[in-house]
């Protein structure tokens, strides 16, 4: 649905040119919730205002829904645009319209006619659970009808597409799960392709099946929640599933494992202890719910060194992601 | 001089002020959103970037703004004679006034305009909203309490500009000030007209104040 490739966008100051987006390559499918997660100033912001050009790419193309938005003129790109919805870390609504003016605006916008804004705008207000706020004005809101109203807007037009722009980050945790929610309810009710940036990992979590991590402009590793998980040595892994624990005790090996899938719903650490005969001591670990899978990781302290244990390793290499 | 007398003239000079007073605003109004909007909209990195356009906008708004008003008028009397065939009366002080007071409001619609959130002209941007959709629905309507707060200021400007005007021949309350209350000594006329432009000003700074906050939901 939308595809990136050999994206690159410099700012030149007097200061000199700093390289926010260094060659990323990104494809998103169609009905995927895909998250770019980064630190701020690694690049993601610019990333995905080059997705509906704005901000206008030095190199590479960026396609939405099979149209090449890099080449297109002004009137195409805002015709273009009508099928890209974007929300805002800051929600970027009218002060002075009301919420049911500030979704009515993006269907004039977008050349619904009069006639058939008052019935859309209703229909789109109870999409997000705000009807009763119709007549209020942002400024009456908290952060998260905001976003709600943000949200209305930005499916006004129908779009194939979702730009999320750190939609949760200016919200209270319970808030950005509302948010959350209703972000994968319209995924999965209108088959609406979301693209989203964030710093925080708790989003990832909860409702992205695709994941890309950056860093200074570069995608580092990017791919299927549930498949990045089962790479060794992955960033995002070690992330979404933080070990913490102790220091490994003198005289043990210590190993790492990472489940997904059905794998992490099975008693693997009994199952090992049974069938090795082995004192395991867990050292550290998580389980979650992701949107995508179920996954645990587990640092585990098997008495002895490796060589002692090569069964037991070899037992936990077959069931999931040793290092 | 008697009371019924200043409060006669007192009448006639309202009149003259508030008429200059209101022409003035008005091309003021027109004028000043034209070349404040324009020069918001040519910067680099705004919706219609033309630099070399803005920077003469800046040249112009700068040099109206740092040449005081009895010399702006004093100076564009040709032009003055041009527009309305003559450099005296309250006709003819609107052209200075008019001058005088486009850059000084063009400044206000300037900052004014800035005050606009840039991921909301962003957001505008990125529906597929056209360019005077967005200057027309976007900029210049979230930007109304603070054009409205600004116009009234540069009314109060225009107010205290035609005083000056009114001594060199403009007519209205700052004609009477000077040459009854300061030439003839009417001191009855001198106070009739301050306290007659201090309830002017302070009527249109009301008028001003309500309608900015009826119109502000920020």
């Amino acid at each position: 649905m939308i595809e990136i490739s050999g994206l690159r966008k410099t700012y030149r100051s007097k200061a000199g040119a700093v390289v926010a987006v260094d060659g990323v390559d990104l494809s998103v499918g169609e009905g995927e919730v895909y998250g770019v997660l980064g630190q701020s100033g690694a690049g993601k912001s610019t990333l995905l205002r080059c997705v509906n050009m704005l901000e206008r790419p030095d190199a590479g193309t960026v396609a939405v829904g099979g149209v090449e938005l890099t080449g297109l003129r002004r009137k195409q790109l805002r015709l273009a645009r009508h099928d890209i919805g974007m929300i805002h870390q800051h929600f970027a609504l009218l002060s002075s319209r009301t919420v049911a003016g500030n979704v009515a605006f993006a269907l004039e916008v977008t050349g619904v006619p009069r006639a058939e804004r008052r019935a859309r705008v209703a229909e789109l207000l109870d999409l997000v659970g705000l009807t009763e706020r119709a007549e209020a004005y942002p400024a009456q809101l908290s952060g998260g009808q905001k976003q709600r109203v943000g949200i209305a807007r930005a499916l006004a037009a129908r779009p194939k597409v979702l730009l999320s722009d750190e939609a949760t980050s200016a919200l209270d945790p319970e808030t950005t799960e509302s948010i959350l929610r209703l972000l994968l309810d319209l995924n999965r009710r209108l088959g609406l392709t979301i693209l989203l940036i964030t710093h925080e990992m708790t989003v990832v979590k909860r409702i992205c099946t695709s994941a890309a991590v950056m860093r200074d402009g570069k995608v580092v590793e990017a791919g299927p929640v549930a498949d990045l998980l089962r790479q060794p040595g992955s960033e995002l892994a070690r992330d979404l599933l933080p070990l913490g624990g102790v220091e490994a005790p003198d005289g043990t090996t210590v190993v790492d494992v990472t489940l997904s899938g059905a794998e992490a719903d099975e008693p693997i650490i009994a199952e090992l202890a049974r069938r090795f005969a082995v004192d395991v001591r867990i050292l550290g670990g998580s389980v979650e719910t992701l949107a995508a899978t179920r996954a645990a990781r587990w640092r585990l302290a098997l008495p002895g060194a490796p060589e002692d244990n090569w069964e037991a390793l070899e037992f936990l290499r077959k069931r999931g992601v040793t290092s | 001089m008697t009371w019924s007398e200043v409060v006669e003239l007192l009448g006639t000079g309202l009149q003259e002020t508030a008429w200059m007073v209101g022409v003035s605003a008005l091309f003021t109004a027109i004028g000043g959103l034209l070349i404040g909007v324009l020069f918001v909209l040519t910067e680099r990195g705004g919706l219609l970037p033309i630099p070399p356009l803005n920077s003469v906008l800046g040249l112009i708004v700068n040099l109206g703004r740092s040449i005081p008003f009895l010399i702006l008028m004093v100076a564009i009397i040709p032009f003055t004679r041009l527009v309305v065939g003559t450099s005296i009366g309250t006709d003819a002080a609107i052209v200075p006034l008019t001058v005088g007071a486009i850059p000084f409001f063009a400044r206000v619609v300037e900052t004014a305009l800035r005050e606009v959130p840039s991921d909301v002209v962003a957001a505008a941007t990125a529906m597929g909203a056209t360019r005077r959709e967005i200057v027309g629905k976007v900029l210049l309507r979230e930007a109304m309490p603070g054009l409205i707060s600004g116009f009234t200021i540069t009314i109060i400007a225009i107010v205290g500009y035609s005083a000056m005007a009114g001594t060199v021949g403009g007519g209205g309350l700052g004609y009477l000030a000077i040459s009854y209350g300061y030439q003839r000594f009417e001191t009855k006329v001198m106070i009739a007209t301050v306290v007659a432009l201090v309830l002017f000003v302070q009527l249109i700074q009301m008028v001003g104040d309500f309608l900015a906050r009826r119109l502000s939901h920020r």
